[in-house]
């Protein structure tokens, strides 16, 4: 069913832990994204960010509220974690802090797995989608032999091998200088608004922000009344 | 694959080192193998080769050293031959003796002392099979101490000479002797301590009373009981796979062995799961990540189940090659033999076992927490 908006959170809240070490990483969390649309989420650690990447990528299950991406319910399809899965690798990419390539494949191969993994088609190729972030000439290079840029490149090139709908970029720029940082979000909201991909990335890099569309800040486990 | 095949380039030190422990351990497991196969054989061989089904011992015979202890008269051949189901039942004497050639060489000979027209006659791939009270037939391996067809031996102490006038087609020994197959009335002659210098002769042997042998070989229709033939002739009755226990020594070589080849088998599976379980907790950021990028525990445990296949199936084989280029070069005398089936049966194991181990330790691939992949949550 093709639907605009691409993430719904309403009223999410998860609890983690026990007794007096109980702690509350999403308090009645809210948040919207419609797609081509790229969010920036700031707060400082420990607010709740990666969790709300985790609870949006259905790697976490919240204890209420409702969470839909691309018009599925998250707590229905939870009901089989084959499902669950299944949904997860061909709608959801995900971008991982300094690209946490396999260290055993080169870049190429990084995203032939993922292709593999998704059963994508066997004539996959996966030089234009690394064309289209600039390390084509480093497709049989191995992420020892990528710089911090280049291997974050690649894993925003993995991230959008099945054509998710919904993208999570978890502090894309936390081993980046500053230029490189700007490379980086700049070609995630290129990317973004040309694959018309809902994207949320979790930052610390307040200067990164001007790419964003629009900027939510988390503080323990809320969501900023300016930012929602 | 895909991932396993990449990995095992990428880390070849790691794994080669692993590899390399692997192929020491089937080496071993060839050379143990193969000792344990010469062994048998050594052991063995003689009664391996006779067309028995079982061994009639004397009652109450202690089963160690069984075939030189018993004593069995011709009453009790007799009753065993009229059991309905028995195709043949023949006496044989045991024992061992030693021997001097005729240019000095002294050899050691277990005597098996059979009725030269019986079903127990070996056949022969030199010379002539069974025949007269001198005549004897020995093993092929006795060549390698220089007997030939027309060599006389002259038994030490009662200075009996007899003649060799054929060789078994294959190896026949019994408690790592040769055997020398020959005329019942002539073990009879040497048993009893009747026999004389020079060669035996008819004369004695009509003189002789003594109408005894070690153990009745028997050979029986299948579903033959016998418990009933053992009632009735005061025997105690082993297969032909039994008997081997009472071969000098066999025992406590087979076990001794088998419990090395246990050890093995035991130390394969520890190291590989050990190597796998350090490699897995290596890997195991890795693996959350593919986790969260979609990878199922199931394809995530076929990939790593694959690369512990792949270096247990190549190395071993490649310790396989190293143990059976390593065993043809050993010398004659060494009880060792490559045979295909105990090398392919430990091949085997050393595989599945060690597979067995890697799969313990790559279990815990199922219990990583894709999360774990997040930042905030490492």
């Amino acid at each position: 069913m093709p639907t605009t908006t691409a993430l719904s959170l309403r009223e999410v809240t998860l609890e983690l832990g026990d007794g007096d070490s109980k702690v509350r990483p999403l308090d009645n969390v809210s948040l919207e994204i419609k797609r081509g649309e790229f969010v920036g989420v700031i707060g400082p650690s420990g607010a709740g960010k990666s969790t709300l990447l985790a609870v949006a990528g259905a790697l976490a299950t919240p204890d209420s509220g409702v969470v839909n991406v691309l018009g599925q319910d998250l707590a229905k399809l939870a009901q089989s974690q084959g499902k669950l899965a299944k949904f997860r690798l061909r709608s959801i990419g995900f971008v991982f802090q300094s690209g946490n390539l396999i260290p055993a494949l080169n870049a190429a191969d990084q995203l032939r797995l993922v292709n593999k993994i998704s059963k994508g088609p066997s004539s996959f190729d996966p030089m234009p989608l690394l064309d289209a972030v600039g390390v084509a000439h480093k497709a049989k290079n191995l992420p020892r032999q990528l710089s911090g840029g280049e291997r974050q490149r690649v894993g925003i090139a993995r991230a959008f091998v099945t054509n998710p709908g919904l993208l999570l970029v978890d502090e894309p720029t936390a081993a980046l200088d500053r230029q490189r940082s700007q490379q980086v979000v700049a070609l995630l909201a290129e990317q973004c608004h040309e694959r018309d991909v809902a994207t949320i990335m979790v930052t610390h890099d307040h200067d990164v922000l001007g790419h964003c569309d629009r900027v939510v800040e988390m503080i323990d486990g809320r969501l900023s009344p300016a930012a929602s | 694959m895909f991932l396993a095949l990449r990995e095992l380039k990428f880390a070849r030190g790691r794994f080669g080192l692993m590899g390399a422990v692997v192929s020491l351990i089937a080496v071993l497991m060839v050379m143990l193998s193969g000792l344990s196969s010469g062994l048998v054989n050594d052991g063995v061989s003689g009664l391996k080769s006779l067309p028995v089904t079982a061994f009639a011992f004397d009652e109450g015979t202690k089963t160690d050293n069984a075939f030189s202890r018993s004593v069995v008269d011709s009453e009790q051949v007799e009753t065993w031959q009229s059991q309905v189901g028995i195709t043949h039942a023949e006496p044989v004497g045991a024992g061992m003796t030693n021997a001097t050639t005729e240019d000095g060489t002294q050899i050691d000979l277990s005597l098996f002392g059979i009725q030269p027209d019986s079903f127990l006659v070996p056949d022969v791939s030199e010379g002539e099979t069974l025949e007269g009270l001198a005549g004897i037939v020995v093993s092929k391996t006795a060549k390698n101490d220089g007997l030939d067809v027309g060599t006389v031996i002259t038994l030490d102490r009662i200075d009996t000479e007899l003649e060799v006038v054929g060789f078994t087609e294959g190896q026949a020994t019994f408690g790592h002797v040769d055997m020398a197959y020959l005329h019942l009335d002539t073990w009879r002659l040497i048993a009893s301590g009747a026999a004389q210098a020079g060669i035996p002769t008819q004369e004695q042997v009509d003189a002789l009373d003594f109408n005894v042998a070690s153990v009745i070989a028997v050979q029986a229709e299948d579903g033959f009981d016998f418990s009933t033939a053992d009632l009735a002739a005061a025997t105690e009755t082993v297969s032909l796979q039994e008997s081997f226990n009472s071969s000098p020594g066999y025992e406590a070589e087979t076990l001794t062995l088998s419990m090395i080849q246990v050890f093995l088998y035991a130390i394969c599976a520890l190291v590989v799961g050990a190597f796998f379980t350090v490699w897995t907790i290596q890997r195991q950021h890795e693996l959350a990540v593919l986790r969260a990028l979609g990878a199922s525990g199931r394809y995530l445990l076929r990939d790593s189940l694959t690369q512990a296949s792949i270096l247990l199936v190549a190395f071993t084989s490649i310790g396989v090659g190293i143990g059976i280029a390593l065993g043809t070069a050993m010398p004659d005398g060494m009880p060792f033999a490559l045979e295909v089936t105990p090398i392919l049966t430990s091949s085997i194991l050393t595989i599945a076992l060690g597979l067995v181990g890697a799969a313990v330790a790559i279990l815990r691939i199922t219990r990583i927490d894709p999360l774990t992949a997040l930042g905030g949550q490492r």
